[in-house]
């Protein structure tokens, strides 16, 4: 993922500084991450795993496209699952009306009428969405997604209430004899779209919106007086986010066969923006890694716990305090020390500053796990790391607390101390003309 | 008809000042630290579990109490320990980290007391009927939640217009630097003023859990009407938030309390035409699209009037 970041980053500087050679380099990671996704299944080719390859390819698109209006144009949008849901809907619908009508589409074909659902909505509700930026468009985000999430509970026709509307992918037209009944077929399909939503996407970004959509971000004041309207340029951004969207909406209406009123909810919403975020907005390969994560997260840690959904608030809240650039500005960071060769002074101080980080965690997890379930009843030992720990135990509460509080002190001091060695090699970094 | 008008109009008021309570601490938030506050409805409903909690150990006076003053304590740690830090990062990341919040706070409530709704009872002090109208009882405790709701409604404003504190609040609203320079610690001032409004919320959660569910996700039901009145009312306006309180309490009891259809008031479709979109908003009924009334008042004024009603700036 390091070599990665170098061609994907979008801050201008990168592009300004890059060497004209790098183009080879450039194509290579693209090239790579094909390969990875064409070879992935061949290795890992299990059910479950196949099913979760599946969930994180819609996941990276979904998360893509709300790093359009979140990382591009600095629009935090409450509500971005809406065009995900529509453009669910829009393709069950798509799927049922070529099944009945005997249209000659075929099934890799249909997340472009998800796309279409939700670019249709995002026309339409987007002029009076973008006319304001900030806060107040994030409020106003959050009031249209709980309007259209209630609405979908009304019009029964089209949302199919409580229940959705659920399709058959297989009764399509076959393309290339390709039924599209196993999940492998699936996989592919998802995969392709993919590559193909993520070089337009790319692309998107280097193309002048994309530029004036990053200025829009930074200084409407200024994009106004060089005679743009920051208000257009929002809408368009919004219109092509809210496409993406449905593209992915689309092909998650294709791998479950259903679609209903969950997908245009507020937990929806919740997900792609910890994914973005936790990620990384300022890069465009942070939404990536943000996707596998939180979706990697979700399946693993809905089986090993209840409260899985607090680890994750926890996760976010931490991202926001400490690293606002996410994990991608994390890995970013180290990038000048790389090229200067100075990473292998910090990395002793990161090693001792993980010991008293680990044992917060564990003292965290272990304080979380004995709460859940000792209010839940169920008094089934904790398994950390192969030690067993019954919650109902004063030993157990006692190990946390200690854990907890030392973790706190040493971690804090020996974090101090991974700020020294890392002033020290920034400096050395900055004299070979490395770090800015 | 009468009767539902009288009824419904005392508990649209009701609704309304219990919104009011909970926007004027988000306004004030607003307005102080130009960030919104995405964990408000989270801190009202720590109130409601905290109120519930503590009237099972203590008793429902003791608890109205000391729910909100522990409700304003965490509200105090998560401005000094919290936003403080992150005020450096920009504006996206202070309404990221108090959503952050909401979010982990619906988990802990949930992990505390559970997903379903917890036995939070009136006080037997004021289980009785106030007065009965047209064969209906109303309920003492409700006539209670209002009175404390225009009580710190009078307090709050009385504090903010006519004391040296409000004075002060206000000048550093607006002027931070010019107080900072005249002696006053903002960042203190801040923290109070953070405190004293998630306090607020907590009051209305620990007031209100009894008469409506207390239960994990009503910040989750209650968070995006607020947001609406706020808009609807003007970002940072008091009276736009008192009014549009008002308004929304009032619009959405009345909507609930209505069961008129289009089908019922013009008649029922052709059958013949089969079940469509046109079917389903003919058949309808008022008190169905009541959830999504608020929304539909959002959209509309922002058509209207971008600003919201008291607002004067189109930020």
């Amino acid at each position: 993922m390091n070599a990665k970041t170098t061609s994907t980053a979008t801050s201008t500087s990168t592009i300004a500084e890059k060497p004209t050679g790098d183009g080879l380099r450039f194509y290579g990671i693209w090239l790579a991450g094909i390969a990875v996704l064409i070879l992935l299944p061949l290795i890992f080719s299990s059910g479950g795993s196949l099913t979760s390859f599946s969930l994180i390819g819609i996941a990276i698109v979904f998360a893509l496209s709300y790093n359009i209006l979140l990382g591009q144009t600095g629009l935090l949008s409450f509500g971005h699952a809406v065009h995900y849901g529509l453009g669910g809907f829009a393709a069950c619908h798509m799927m049922n009306a070529v099944v009945s009508h005997g249209w000659p589409i075929p099934l890799p074909f249909i997340p472009l009428f998800g796309g279409l659902g939700g670019l249709v909505f995002a026309i339409i509700i987007g002029w009076l969405m973008t006319k304001r930026a900030g806060t107040v468009f994030s409020m106003i985000s959050l009031g249209i997604a709980e309007l259209v999430a209630s609405s979908s509970l009304i019009l029964r026709s089209v949302f199919g209430g409580e229940s959705g509307i659920s399709t058959d992918r297989t009764a399509l037209p076959k393309l290339l004899g390709l039924s599209f009944g196993p999940q492998l077929q699936v996989y592919y399909l998802i995969a392709f779209w993919l590559v193909i939503s993520a070089i337009a996407m790319y692309a998107l970004t280097r193309t002048p919106l994309g530029r004036i959509s990053n200025a829009v971000r930074d200084n409407p004041e200024r994009v106004q007086f060089i005679g743009y309207d920051p208000h257009v340029v929002r809408y368009i951004a919004f219109c092509f986010a809210g496409f993406f969207a449905g593209v992915a909406g689309g092909l998650a209406a294709i791998n479950f066969e259903i679609a209903n009123a969950a997908y245009l909810g507020a937990i929806q919403s919740g997900l792609v923006l910890f994914s973005t975020f936790i990620g990384g907005v300022a890069f465009f390969f942070g939404p990536i890694l943000g996707a596998i994560l939180v979706t990697y997260l979700q399946l693993g840690l809905t089986s090993v716990t209840g409260v899985w959904q607090l680890y994750f608030g926890i996760i976010f809240i931490g991202i926001v305090m400490l690293s606002p650039g996410g994990i991608a500005g994390l890995v970013m960071m180290h990038r000048p020390l790389v090229r200067a060769g100075t990473l292998p002074t910090v990395v002793p101080s990161y090693l001792l500053a993980a010991v008293p980080t680990m044992a917060l965690a564990c003292g965290v997890i272990l304080a979380i796990e004995s709460i859940a379930r000792t209010h839940s009843g169920q008094g089934n030992p904790i398994n950390l790391f192969g030690i067993a720990f019954n919650p109902a135990s004063p030993m157990t509460w006692a190990s946390a607390a200690v854990l907890v509080a030392g973790g706190f002190v040493v971690a804090r001091l020996s974090w101090r101390r991974v700020g020294d060695a890392w002033d020290r090699a920034a400096t050395v970094a900055r004299d070979r003309g490395d770090l800015a | 008809m009468l009767e539902l008008i009288v009824i419904s109009t005392l508990n649209g008021l009701l609704f309304g000042m219990l919104l009011f309570l909970l926007s004027s601490g988000l306004t004030v938030i607003f307005s102080m630290m130009g960030v919104l506050n995405f964990a408000h409805a989270s801190f009202y409903m720590l109130g409601a579990f905290f109120g519930y909690q503590l009237t099972k150990w203590i008793g429902f006076w003791p608890a109205l109490l000391l729910a909100p003053l522990l409700v304003g304590a965490i509200g105090m740690a998560v401005e000094r320990y919290g936003l403080r830090n992150t005020h450096k990062h920009g504006h996206v990341a202070e309404l990221l980290l108090t959503f952050g919040l909401a979010f982990a706070i619906e988990e802990i409530v949930a992990m505390m007391w559970g997903r379903s709704p917890v036995d939070y009872r009136v006080p037997a002090l004021l289980d009785f009927p106030a007065f009965t109208i047209f064969s209906t009882n109303y309920p003492a405790y409700k006539i209670f939640m209002l009175a404390v709701s225009i009580l710190i409604f009078v307090v709050l404003l009385m504090v903010l217009k006519r004391t040296r504190v409000g004075l002060i609040v206000q000048a550093a609203l607006t002027h931070p630097h010019m107080v900072g320079h005249l002696g006053h610690n903002v960042g203190r001032i801040f923290m109070l003023v953070f405190g004293v409004g998630s306090a607020l919320a907590g009051i209305a959660g620990v007031i209100a859990g009894p008469a409506l569910v207390t239960q994990s996700d009503m910040a989750a039901a209650l968070g995006p009407i607020l947001f609406v009145v706020i808009v609807f009312g003007g970002l940072g306006s008091l009276p736009g938030a008192f009014i549009a309180s008002l308004v929304i309490g009032l619009i959405q009891t009345f909507a609930v309390a209505l069961n008129g259809s289009l089908a019922s008031a013009f008649g029922p479709l052709d059958p013949s035409a089969g079940p469509s979109v046109l079917t389903d908003i003919w058949n309808v009924t008022i008190a169905q699209v009541a959830p999504i009334v608020p929304y539909l008042l959002l959209v509309i004024i922002l058509i209207v009037r971008p600003m919201g009603l008291m607002g004067t700036r189109e930020t």
